[in-house]
């Protein structure tokens, strides 16, 4: 019925290689980047920014990040909040030491530093595999966690240990501090994701992303056919670190604007960011916003259900949230578990057969 | 796509939820689940309580019914932006949200919107400093009043020269505050200064433990909040630790801290801002007109205890500030910048505790555009395992304010620097 590839006939070989090969696909993504970035920034408030867009297109980048590691090349890592932190200390550092630099280079450089990490503790994936890795992955998310706790110049020195993110602006638009309005957060974030989602989308398409599937599927194959495990293996850890330090260093200046590292980033974050991966789908880039959409909107959207809505005690929502969330979780991947993008993936497949399945 | 469907269904959701703004509303970021429910739970309970004992036995504030906005953030301090970001339109007039961490993440976001913080012993020390924290509040007492107090009851039992003193201390924003102070006066004293970090949640301290059996200090400091206090006093016990040389800041002394190690826990000291029990005629009030009616916001049993009174003790101080500013502005409908002047012109008297039912409950001090700190007076209380009660064993004593003072405006001016505020004149 509708959904079709019959009479959008592809001419050219550009036309058949193009991400979204199927028109009603391509015109959907047209319009949602068109409403993200042309109408939400007029309807948005400072809740619905600081409380839901913000931290959801933060989160995405994360788990895009984590999802080209874990989902395309098959390494998996459990230090995601260690290098989230590397990402925000690093911001946090240029920050204060270059006050002049635009914070969209301070980002930028902040992603490069976490890259470097990165690559640093991705070296033993040359030698672990599997769960052994996710140990030495693990090791690295405390032993950063420690480092940016124990060392005085990392956090200017001041009395708490804690980081503050001071004002700055692009194009005369406060994006951080506590006057940025919820618009030009949300525009920020929105071009860092757009930009961010589309380099993965082409990587992972391209020569890059075949040699890491490649080594994920089966890497003493991967090996024999004449693909280098050391470049792809780092680049990957590369890769992934950039993107988590681009989500970290923007958690920390623009979403939450004073970090405590042990809380903003600790173990909890690399399993949060772990799970998005999980739930979305592992080898899919809309799957990492759809995690990241379920873990983010899912307990927000139950709170002012329960407590806002029925008027609830906030500790039974808090609770009921806890089981609710889990239990989805436990649904979804029963049902599915290959995650949310397969699940759309399986309905696109549907739709296309619709109404005659056979 | 199933993003968007759920933010439209939250869009409905939180429009659902919106209300009036006719009344007085008081924001109550509590925590009643994860590691530091235990405490959070007898706090946000006291909080709930004596805003339900004004609206029942008065009939409110000057006629205004006092509204309790109670959000929960587990402690964590994206939940709490969060809370704040989804109570902050309601016409919140104060927040206090029992969270060092979260009280760092408020002050600019706050101060931006003219909604006062009060972090009542908790958050930014510095935040005394009234010409560059113009809407944060820290009375009566903080954290480096706490450490200095400590040090002098230990001074008291004799010279500090030579000694040493262990911090134990929780690996955040809230353990760290103290280590400054304890450093200038360990320079100034003549004491040798150990600190050593316990991390989040702080269910496991063998090590920390092992480390002072070791090396044997003088005297220890604590700075710890939620399951980190009873590990940490259940250890001290373990290794037969002096409890009358154990100090903890008063975020470490409830009855949940101590009960769990019995007997051994005798002697623990900790410090205090107010006074114990349920021997005040306003807790009987608290028990008629709320709790033998049903409205109490917990079971009811926690009446008297350190947490309860001191939740119920931060409600009082918002409802006598926002007393006060119905007085300046003459009006009863305050908003937050009216509550703002209130709590910066706030006096709490002798005879003012009294006529609350309060009557040496608590220090009595005031507050003025200089200083959001209060006097800074704290006392030291005891436990008694046998009689399962605390007591104090001083009075509200000052702090070395020579060397607080110095820090305070240092910190402050560092904040000011880096956030490029000027300071305000307070002439």
């Amino acid at each position: 019925m509708f959904y079709r590839e019959s009479g959008d006939f592809k001419t050219k070989y550009v036309d058949d290689n193009q991400t979204f090969p199927i028109k009603l696909d391509r015109l959907g993504y047209y319009a949602i980047i068109a409403i993200a970035f042309l109408v939400v920034p007029f309807v948005i408030n400072d809740y619905w920014a600081n409380a839901v867009m913000v931290p959801f297109l933060i989160l995405s980048i994360a788990a895009i990040g984590l999802n080209i590691l874990i989902g395309y090349c098959g390494q998996v890592s459990l230090g995601t909040g260690g290098f989230m932190a590397v990402g925000a200390y690093a911001c946090y550092k240029l920050m204060t030491s270059f006050p002049e630099m635009s914070i969209f280079f301070c980002v930028l450089i902040s992603g490069g530093i976490t890259a470097l990490v990165g690559v640093l503790f991705g070296l033993p994936s040359l030698r672990i595999k599997g769960f052994y890795l996710a140990v030495a992955t693990l090791a690295a998310q405390f032993f950063l966690v420690w480092l940016f706790n124990k060392v005085p110049w990392f956090y200017n020195y001041s009395a708490s240990g804690q980081i503050n993110a001071p004002e700055r602006a692009v194009f005369d638009f406060l994006v951080t501090g506590p006057n940025a309005t919820a618009a030009s957060k949300y525009l920020f974030c929105l071009v860092f994701v757009f930009i961010l989602a589309w380099i993965a989308r082409n990587l992972t398409r391209g020569r890059v992303g075949r040699s890491w599937m490649a080594i994920r599927d089966m890497d003493i194959a991967a090996e024999i056919i004449g693909v280098n495990p050391l470049k792809t293996k780092l680049s990957a850890f590369a890769v992934s670190s950039f993107f988590i330090g681009i989500a970290g260093a923007l958690f920390f200046s623009v979403y939450l604007g004073a970090v405590e590292v042990g809380e903003a980033f600790g173990i909890t974050q690399s399993f949060l960011v772990l799970f998005m991966v999980i739930i979305g789908g592992l080898g899919s880039i809309f799957g990492s916003f759809a995690g990241a959409a379920f873990l983010v909107l899912m307990p927000v959207f139950l709170k002012n259900v329960m407590v806002g809505g029925l008027g609830w005690p906030t500790d039974i929502a808090a609770h009921l949230e806890f089981v609710i969330v889990g239990g989805l979780i436990v649904f979804f991947l029963i049902v599915e578990p290959h995650g949310l993008a397969q699940l759309w993936r399986l309905a696109k497949e549907k739709l296309r057969l619709w109404p005659f399945p056979h | 796509m199933k993003s968007r469907k759920l933010a439209a269904l939250a869009v409905v959701a939180t429009l659902a939820s919106s209300s009036a703004i006719a009344d007085l509303v008081f924001p109550s970021l509590s925590y009643r689940t994860g590691p530091y429910a235990a405490n959070g739970i007898p706090f946000a309970d006291g909080y709930a309580d004596y805003f339900t004992l004004i609206n029942q036995r008065d009939g409110g504030l000057g006629g205004e019914n006092l509204k309790l906005l109670e959000c929960e953030t587990g402690y964590n301090t994206q939940k709490g932006v969060e809370c704040y970001e989804s109570t902050k339109g309601e016409g919140a007039l104060v927040y206090q949200p029992l969270s060092t961490g979260i009280t760092y993440q408020l002050i600019p976001k706050a101060s931006a919107d003219g909604i006062p913080i009060h972090s009542m012993g908790y958050g930014r020390t510095s935040a005394a400093n009234g010409k560059v924290f113009e809407h944060v509040f820290n009375y009566p007492v903080n954290y480096w009043n706490g450490a200095s107090v400590a040090i002098n009851h230990f001074l008291d039992q004799g010279s500090l020269d030579g000694k040493t003193v262990a911090l134990v201390y929780h690996n955040s924003a809230y353990g760290k505050e103290p280590i400054r102070t304890l450093q200038e006066l360990s320079k100034k004293h003549g004491f040798s200064l150990t600190e050593i970090p316990v991390d989040h949640p702080g269910q496991e301290q063998k090590s920390q433990w092992l480390q002072i059996r070791r090396e044997r200090p003088d005297y220890v400091i604590m700075y710890g909040w939620g399951v980190m206090n009873q590990v940490a006093i259940q250890e001290a016990a373990n290794i037969r630790f002096n409890m009358e040389n154990f100090m903890g800041i008063w975020w470490s002394g409830s009855e949940n801290d101590v009960i769990p190690a019995g007997a051994k826990a005798n002697g623990y000291k900790a410090l205090t801002f107010h006074n114990t029990g349920a021997g005040y005629p306003v807790f009987a009030d608290i028990q008629e007109y709320v709790v033998d009616k049903g409205m109490a916001a917990g079971a009811g049993d926690q009446i008297g205890t350190v947490l309860y009174n001191r939740g119920m003790y931060a409600a009082m101080l918002a409802v006598e500030a926002a007393r006060t500013a119905q007085e300046i502005h003459g009006t009863m409908a305050i908003n937050a910048s009216q509550m703002r002047d209130g709590m910066e012109a706030l006096e709490i008297t002798e005879e003012k505790m009294a006529a609350l039912g309060l009557a040496g409950f608590g220090p009595s001090f005031s507050v003025s555009c200089e200083n959001h700190g209060g006097p800074g007076n704290a006392a030291v209380q005891q436990w008694d395992a046998a009689a399962k009660k605390w007591n104090l064993i001083t009075e509200f004593t000052p702090s070395d304010m020579d060397v607080i003072g110095a820090l305070i405006e240092e910190d402050s001016a560092a904040y000011a620097a880096e956030n490029s505020i000027t300071p305000r004149s307070c002439s």
